[in-house]
């Protein structure tokens, strides 16, 4: 006779993610039962908060979404509501947006490289553990963050919820002088990078690949920020209008966050490792002599060397940076007018998370009738839980508590802002027409 | 001394650290706002030897309590960071402690706060709280106290 024992590996607070969300995960003898990210943060209904409202609202409401990536939201928002008005953008407002990206991602991947996932590839419970022993590490983040946060209050206008950005530019640009004085400390943010990837590719990672489907905007000639199709390994070739027809989101009932999957195939990965492997051609060459050096080469499989992908990522955001900075002349507006016109509108950006994908329906007014986001946690949501079954499945024979933090930091491979995934909540209205009279 | 003021205008008591800063720049007294993680706070205090924090506190006491700590007096009760939402002040003093950027004299002023709901709605205790840290802050600086 075999006795068959169950373990569950539940944690009721996931740590060191953006937002709050728990984990179920049931082992049943050699087999994973079942998965379950339970994200309980409130939903946040943006979508209809947006309705009714003009066009020129649009930026700076979404950019409230999230703390960390507002700047995604914004140009999500200004680039999707520029193809409903039919809207061109000056070449140098577009690299200004390009550097406001930078900035985003810079302080974004520092934060969750060094402050969130580090930890976990040191043995520390959190940061500040780490900080006792690694002191260098820590100071390194800080002022890296900080200068994330420079290029971010300069374009923006704020260093949270920047407010400078709108449909058709910006409210005001800064002058050449001013992305001057950045130079400096963009340079020493860059030597950084480099050393964080060395640094995080000698880090030891489990022995753990999955066959991805990575989507990812793919731009000609450039690494992706604001434009490009959207692209996968699997053949997807598409424009952002056509998303729908290619991406559904369905509701589970453990979770606020919606499961978004590829119509017919399921779960897919957005992000750096999407990111890298789509695009390994367009990093600069600085990106790509370092990922030969350090051994990455696309596509990776590994969900746990995404930090070394994010350090890389580091590299190439500070490249840009200094490329742009160094060639900048000031647009000769910040912006161009924007009309009230109806039309529908589609857009997908490069959040430091992945692809985040909003679209607009305005009437005559400018008003905005409908709107739609689709932010990267809730695209990752699904891939994250198939990770799991696969992952926890590795780990049965385990303690309980050392199983518990691995599938922890496999969560964490995703970097989940799980705040930006909670804005929507499906409801029904019931109604028992047997009551009226 | 460089005056530090933390809060949410948006999330009740919460916004007592902002209000103190809002007064104390009335009464001319330079004083940031810090309304953003950890990391910020230990920015906004960097290269400063003498800083003063205010932040709403719970730690059970009733509401609009006062509580000024110094350096060494903090006990931080350590509590599992649930996400980075939760990372404050109390975090950002020992991350501070453990890479050597505690500022050398250090005081917190913490206003117990009772209700942390959205909105800008501010409880009256908690009001109190801040008048009379606004008036120990201008103590400080020696601002005469018929112009608090």
């Amino acid at each position: 006779m075999t006795v068959r024992s169950t373990k569950t590996i539940r944690v009721d607070t996931l740590a060191r993610v953006e937002g709050e969300a728990a984990l179920y995960i049931k082992l049943a003898g050699e087999r994973v039962a079942d998965v379950r990210l339970k994200i309980y943060e409130p939903p946040r209904f943006f979508e209809a908060l947006l309705r009714g409202r003009h066009f020129s609202d649009a930026p700076d409401i979404t950019a409230r979404i999230c703390g960390i990536c507002p700047v995604a939201y914004q140009m999500s928002a200004a680039h999707a509501i520029e193809r409903a008005l039919g809207l061109r953008i000056d070449p140098a407002v577009r690299r200004l947006r390009r550097l406001f990206c930078c900035g985003e991602w810079i302080e974004s991947h520092t934060l969750h490289l060094y402050m969130l996932h580090a930890p976990d590839f040191l043995g520390y419970q959190d940061v500040i553990a780490m900080a006792r022993d690694h002191r260098n590490l820590v100071e390194r983040a800080l002022r890296l963050k900080k200068i994330g946060n420079r290029i971010v209050t300069l374009l923006g206008g704020r260093e949270i919820h920047p407010i400078s950005a709108t449909v058709g530019g910006f409210y005001k640009v800064p002058s050449r002088q001013q992305l001057r004085n950045l130079e400096e400390d963009v340079q020493w943010a860059l030597d950084a990078s480099i050393e964080t990837v060395r640094w995080t590719a000698a880090l030891q990672f489990p022995d753990f690949e999955q066959d991805y489907e990575f989507v990812a905007l793919r731009h000609p000639d450039e690494y992706p920020f604001n434009e490009g199709r959207l692209v996968s390994n699997r053949g997807l070739d598409i424009d952002a209008a056509e998303y729908a027809d290619h991406f559904v989101e369905q509701q589970v009932r453990h979770s606020n966050a919606l499961h978004s999957v590829v119509r017919g195939r399921g779960s897919y990965l957005v992000g750096p490792l999407a990111r890298f492997s789509l695009n390994f051609d367009k990093l600069p060459a600085i990106a790509q002599g370092l990922a030969n050096e350090v051994g990455l080469r696309p596509p990776v499989k590994n969900p746990f060397r995404s930090i070394v992908v994010r350090a890389l990522e580091l590299v190439f955001a500070c490249a840009e940076a200094l490329r742009i900075i160094g060639d900048y002349e000031p647009p000769p507006t910040p912006r161009v007018a924007a009309p009230n016109r109806g039309g529908v509108g589609q857009a997908i950006t490069e959040a430091p998370r992945g692809i985040l994908y909003h679209r607009y329906a305005l009437d005559e007014k400018g008003l905005i009738l409908a709107a739609k986001i689709v932010p990267p946690t809730s695209q990752n949501q699904k891939r994250i839980e198939d990770d799991l079954r696969e992952y926890a499945g590795r780990l049965v024979a385990w303690p309980l508590e050392e199983a518990t933090w691995k599938c922890e930091q496999a969560i964490r491979n995703y970097d989940p802002c799980i705040s930006c995934a909670t804005h929507f909540l499906k409801l029904t209205l019931e109604r028992d027409d047997r009551a009226r009279t | 001394m460089r005056i530090i003021c933390c809060g949410n205008r948006e999330r009740g008591d919460d916004a007592a650290g902002v209000l103190v800063g809002e007064r104390l720049r009335d009464l001319g007294i330079e004083a940031q706002t810090v309304t953003r993680d950890a990391f910020s706070l230990i920015k906004a205090w960097t290269g400063a030897e003498d800083v003063v924090v205010v932040d709403t506190v719970t730690t059970n006491a009733p509401a609009g309590k006062v509580h000024v700590w110094k350096n060494a007096q903090f006990i931080v009760p350590r509590r599992r960071t649930s996400s980075t939402h939760g990372f404050g002040v109390a975090e950002a003093i020992e991350l501070a402690r453990a890479i050597g950027c505690l500022p050398a004299r250090l005081r917190l002023y913490g206003i117990e706060g009772k209700k942390f709901g959205f909105g800008n709605e501010v409880s009256p205790e908690v009001r109190h709280g801040v008048a009379e840290v606004v008036r120990k802050i201008a103590a400080e600086v020696k601002i005469p106290q018929g112009l608090v």
